[in-house]
């Protein structure tokens, strides 16, 4: 148990420091970085998804006035590591999947390297290629663990016995489909190599591991590389690693030494390169009795990786921590295809593995005729179903009680299908949310007074998550300080190392590395300091996470109305109620959960990548046809948290807040889909002719 | 992105003429279609030829009560005007419900209804396209056809158009002025654009070098009572599943007339004749309106696709013109 | 093949010569320097390019540069009245906190301060429950309807629409009053 900071400056709803910045447009990010006479780097892609580079005719390319270079594997520089194939850019003939780096050119104007890589001929051998995933697939295989490191699968008791038992059961399936994280700001970086030491502003959620990788793959020292990287144009997990643009960026600049080299991809082009959420087939069984008392749950799960690189989403993990039952099962196969790596997007895991169960939640209630608020409360575990240990804190009966009054869902009947109002089928209904509070082991922070003012330095990064303006709170309320009188700096390897931003442990990791940077500080300058005392201090781990299971809350609300004539399914509705330990910043903490919500939202309604079994490629590759929500579909829209005093998980009392909002919101808008009309969508996204059959 | 020359010819026949004689020239308006299509690599001209300053941008009274549309006349103004909102609803709604802001800003009268289709294979120059270059093949049957068309398709091609203002068009009978290397002449609008038969790469009538000038709105009373109701996943800011650009006249009950045009559904406006027939003399009722969508899609040839294919257009058009035509009516009970 | 074209930019005014391929995007970002429009698909299917040309919202990355000569753009840099002072839409945004990346968020500033123009005109929209009488701007529950509609050409991936809307309805009864 740490001692919680007295909160002065946390807990107040402190407006961004980078706010005018950013809405006059001057915050810098990567590709507009101001250096002298840069060059512009154009990729060329796959256009088989397997096989082997035959030929790559450049002449064409090469012949153009301010064509300064074409890489191909041929040229390319040997990296020093090859081991991650999803980085190991143009070092071989063999293509892993459509859309991967075949050849890149270099020139003096972007329009010119966008016409070179056009005229780049690039000719294959061309293999079989397989992207089809179905669950019936022979070839599916149990990975060694599930991201980060949970083990694949677990049991406990005989699920198969408590489903032949039980009075009630449900056995379905539900799926959801590839989704790409889309930030705004497409993925790059400017690199310049120049005298044995490379520079890469690049787009990144942690500067320090971009440099950890690229030092790696390049074989340097950490001395030769510095990534900087102040603002973030978001990122949501795909900028969390650096994908193969950012090595061919660096690439590009060893090649024309003391040469500025900028490589944006296109927004199509991300969709092979940046990363994306894999499709999930998820096998549910529920068994319980009359009362709604589970006797068994279980998940199965079935999802796909690329053949080049393993990535496994942890889709089945939620379910060993949500509801108590005495027989469990978890399980997680994988079909290795010919297709793009999937990476991390918003809450790995949880998003996808909270769908088939709170959906299934729901589908129980409706048969046992159950509010299925209640039956949530009733299959509440007094400890941690998997592991026995208590919770540091959990409240989500607290965040659906709350949910509900604030929802008015008191009074609803429950049957489908029995509200008409003004042409439009109205329904409600609910969901869980849970994202494990997660500390990263390594992140380390300064503090310098300087002129009266403390000056706080840490690698950490901000993609619009608040950084900028929630760690100066922190360090404020540590060296018990006014907050304006209060510098943090971010988003530089020049600065003490910081952990990624990921798994919505960025203000845990890095605020508890900044309280002992203040504490090293303070037991050395004790209350008044002179100019230019200084002292660092480190995140340690947290020796309660050895008794306690940590983990934020939430319960989520939804009124959807679907077009009785039509089909077309709107949102007027959606509350969530969030139990996440004290509240760094109310302002920002509510952008972040209304945030996660909206993308929930765009899961539940909108977006599916269709990734063509025929070509292995995601034919709809653009934000006109992958639909992100629109301001228009966001109707009223609410985040609302409850008080928790959680003394365990670090000196703030915070839980992280960047990814729970969108934990849960689809299940809780499929639910309200099938209330309003009695057809259950199991397949996301619930768009209109799935729900026209209603009519 | 292949290199381009670009040129101001000092009027509009200067600027035919200059398009006229290079195969690989084309005009720029607004550039809201083709500036895409340059980057995508779907268009590759040698030469643009600016004709934002060559066309009227104003916007007239015609003798018989219609309106004259510059073919320069961006869509925000055109569905700002007092006029065109006033005698033809069912024009500035299908305006509005096009695009965004910004992109209204710099369409114009005269390209919007010559953007091409959204196919996602069309725009994309790695996968097969008849449109894009004959013979290639259509990548589209077999594969995301979600947003494909359902009536008039060849085996070459099932693309959809995109516009929503020339569904509107369609509707209302407008006649299209062009003027060509040869001289002026005038298209109605229901047949500016083709189905793609044989030669999907044709969308419209127009040949090389001719360009649209302006498009007159004749007189239409019935336009009164008019609506554009459009049908997409996202509530703002999408292409059409399906629209419906409806006008409708209705006495004691009955339908006295009615004019339609149906969006999202083919390869060009659909003018729905026959269901328009079905529907004059008939009781205002949610049965007529089925037996007419039902008259009209006898022909609809859905697609499948690895998406779970189009066939849902069928119901979906059916509920959207049966709710259009509901609300129309509505107004004639009200009044 | 290139051309020379003067724009103003933000009330400074640019003589540049440039590729006649090179979008207003392009020119704004990199050859003149300009952070503000920022580039978030370069088809035209976001918004975050949004500039005003001549005061109407436009998407810099669809328009050419060179059909742009003597063009008036400002940016969301060029709204503030001074380098200490704010726009009211910058105010409120930041107030709202109608962001989080920032990414899309001078593409929005833009597109707001071009909305509140067409609503003072009394253009209508797809939310305009009647077209011919224009938008019913008394009406709270109206006016956010007309904005989400207007503002839907701005995409926003962290999601800060909610912010986007109070800020402009707030700018917007300021203006009204």
């Amino acid at each position: 148990m740490t001692a919680t900071l007295e909160p002065r400056a946390i807990g107040r709803g402190l407006a961004r420091r980078d706010g005018g910045a950013k809405v006059r447009g001057v915050a810098i990010y990567a590709d507009e970085t101001p250096v002298p006479d840069p060059l512009f780097c154009r990729i060329v892609q796959a256009t088989v998804a397997r096989g082997r580079v035959s030929d790559v005719d450049t002449a064409g390319a090469t012949a153009l006035d301010g064509v300064v270079g074409v890489m191909t594997s041929t040229e390319a520089e040997r990296l020093a590591s090859t081991d991650d194939a999803e980085l190991a850019v143009l070092q071989g003939t063999e293509v892993g999947f459509r859309g991967q780096i075949v050849a890149a050119v270099l020139a003096e104007t972007d329009e010119v390297a966008r016409e070179a890589a056009d005229l780049v001929r690039v000719t294959y051998a061309e293999e079989q290629a397989d992207a089809r995933l179905s669950a019936d697939r022979g070839d599916l295989y149990t990975p060694e663990s599930v991201n980060p490191t949970y083990p694949p699968d677990t049991h406990e008791g005989d699920v198969a016995a408590a489903m032949a038992e039980a009075p009630v059961t449900v056995e379905q399936t539900y799926t959801t489909p590839m989704h790409h994280n889309n930030p705004m700001e497409p993925h790059a970086t400017t690199a310049l190599w120049e005298d044995g030491h490379l520079t890469l502003w690049d787009s990144t959620q942690g500067v320090h591991p971009v440099r950890q990788t690229v030092t790696q793959i390049f074989g340097l020292e950490p001395e030769q590389v510095r990534v900087v990287c102040p603002y973030v144009g978001g990122g949501f997990g795909s900028k969390g690693n650096p994908h193969a643009n950012v090595i061919m960026a660096a690439m590009a600049a060893r090649a024309v030494p003391g040469r500025p080299v900028r490589l944006a991809l296109t927004r199509q082009q991300m969709f092979s390169l940046a990363g994306y959420r894999t499709p999930t087939i998820q096998r549910m069984q529920l068994a319980a009795e009359r009362d709604g008392t589970l006797r068994g749950i279980a998940i199965d799960v079935v999802e796909q990786t690329s053949r080049i690189k393993e990535f496994a989403e942890q889709t089945g993990v939620p379910t060993r921590n949500m509801y108590a039952a005495p027989n469990r099962r978890t399980t997680h196969r994988l079909a290795a295809l010919d297709v793009p790596v999937p990476s991390w997007m918003r809450a790995p895991g949880e998003c996808p593995g909270m769908f088939g169960p709170e959906v299934a939640m729901d589908e129980l209630a409706a048969e046992l005729g159950l509010d299925p608020v209640e039956l949530r409360i009733r299959n509440e575990p007094e400890v941690d179903p998997e592991t026995g240990k208590p919770f540091s804190s959990r409240n989500l009966v607290a965040c659906l009680r709350e949910g509900a009054a604030r929802f008015g869902w008191a009074g609803r009947d429950h049957r489908p299908g029995m509200r008409l109002e003004d042409g439009w089928w109205v329904g409600t209904g609910v969901a869980a949310s849970v994202y494990p509070t997660m500390r990263m082991p390594k992140s380390t922070a300064t503090v310098t007074y300087d002129g009266g003012r403390y000056v706080a330095r840490i690698g950490a990064a901000d993609l619009g998550t608040g950084t900028w303006t929630v760690l100066p709170q922190i360090a404020a309320d540590a060296l018990d300080v006014p907050v304006e009188d209060v510098d943090v700096l971010i988003g530089d390897t020049d600065h003490p190392e910081a952990s990624v931003a990921g798994g919505s442990s960025g203000t845990t990791t890095w605020g508890s590395a900044l309280v002992e940077a203040v504490r090293e500080f303070r037991d050395k300058y004790g209350e008044d300091p002179h100019d230019g005392d200084a002292a660092s201090g480190s995140v340690n781990p947290n020796a309660a996470e050895e008794d306690y299971v940590m983990s934020a809350f939430g319960a989520q609300f939804a009124e959807v109305r679907v077009h009785a004539d039509t089909g077309e399914v709107r949102v007027p509705r959606l509350y969530g109620v969030f139990a996440a330990g004290r509240i760094v910043n109310p302002r920002l903490a509510r952008s972040q959960f209304l945030g996660g919500m909206t993308m929930g939202l765009g899961m539940a309604l909108h977006e599916q990548s269709l990734l063509d079994p025929r070509t292995g490629h995601v034919v709809n590759h653009d934000l006109a046809e992958y639909h992100v929500p629109a301001n228009a579909d966001v109707d009223d829209l609410q985040a609302h948290w409850v008080d928790e005093d959680d003394p365990y998980v670090n000196a703030m009392g915070s839980k992280g807040i960047g990814e729970i909002g969108i934990v849960g919101t689809a299940a809780a808008v499929a639910n309200a889909a099938w209330h309003a009309t009695g057809v259950r969508v199991r397949d996301l996204p619930v768009t209109l002719d799935r729900v026209l059959p209603a009519r | 992105m292949r290199p381009f020359a670009y040129a101001t010819p000092p009027d509009a026949r200067e600027a035919v003429l200059a398009v006229a004689e290079r195969p690989d020239a084309a005009f720029l308006a607004g550039g809201t279609n083709l500036v895409d299509h340059l980057r995508l690599g779907v268009a590759t001209p040698g030469l643009l030829v600016d004709v934002t300053a060559l066309t009227s941008a104003e916007i007239e009274d015609l003798p018989d009560g219609g309106l004259r549309l510059g073919a320069a006349v961006r869509n925000s103004d055109l569905a700002a005007d007092p006029r065109v909102r006033g005698r033809y609803p069912v024009l500035a709604e299908a305006l509005l419900a096009g695009a965004s802001g910004q992109l209204r800003n710099m369409a114009t009268t005269g390209g919007n209804p010559l953007q091409r289709t959204r196919c996602v294979y069309f725009q994309d120059v790695t996968t097969p396209c008849n449109k894009r270059e004959p013979g290639s093949g259509c990548a589209a049957i077999g594969g995301a056809t979600r947003n494909h068309a359902i009536l008039g398709t060849s085996g070459r091609c099932i693309a959809t158009h995109p516009s929503d203002m020339a569904v509107a068009l369609a509707a209302l009978d407008a006649q299209v002025h062009v003027l060509g290397p040869d001289g002026e002449r005038t298209v109605p609008f229901t047949d500016l654009h083709t189905l793609p038969g044989d030669t999907p790469e044709r969308d419209t009538v127009l040949g090389h070098g001719e360009l649209i000038t302006a498009i007159d709105v004749p007189a239409a009373p019935i336009a009164a009572r008019s609506r554009y109701r459009k049908v997409r996943d996202r509530a703002s800011y999408a292409f059409a599943l399906v629209s419906v650009a409806a006008c409708l006249d209705v006495a004691g009950g009955r339908i006295r007339d009615a004019r339609l045009a149906f969006g999202g559904v083919a390869h060009k406006p659909w003018r729905a004749h026959r269901a328009e027939e079905a529907l004059r003399g008939a009781p205002a009722t949610d049965e007529s309106y089925r037996a007419a969508a039902g008259v009209e899609l006898a022909d609809a040839r859905p697609q499948e696709g690895f998406d779970g294919g189009n066939a849902f257009k069928i119901p979906l058009l059916t509920g959207t013109l049966v709710s259009t035509l509901r609300a129309l009516a509505g107004e004639e009970t009200r009044a | 093949m290139e051309t020379e074209l003067t724009l103003r930019v933000d009330g400074a005014t640019h003589h540049l010569r440039v590729d006649t391929r090179t979008s207003l995007l392009d020119a704004l970002r990199q050859r003149l320097g300009a952070t503000s429009p920022k580039k978030g698909c370069d088809h035209g299917q976001c918004g975050a390019c949004t500039v005003l040309v001549g005061g109407r919202r436009i998407l810099g990355c669809l328009a050419l540069a060179v059909a742009y000569d003597g063009a008036e753009v400002t940016t969301a840099a060029g709204l503030a009245p001074g380098p200490d002072e704010d726009h009211p839409v910058h105010r409120a945004f930041v107030d709202h906190d109608a962001f989080q990346c920032g990414y899309c968020t001078p593409g929005q500033v833009c597109s707001a301060v071009g909305v509140l123009d067409e609503l003072e005109r009394g253009w209508p929209s797809a939310a305009t429950a009647d077209v011919a009488g224009g938008p019913d701007l008394g009406d709270p529950e109206a006016l956010d309807r007309e904005i989400a509609e207007r503002m839907s050409g701005n995409l926003c991936r962290c999601g800060a629409y909610k912010g986007i809307r109070a800020a402009l309805a707030e700018v917007a009864e300021g203006v009204r009053r």
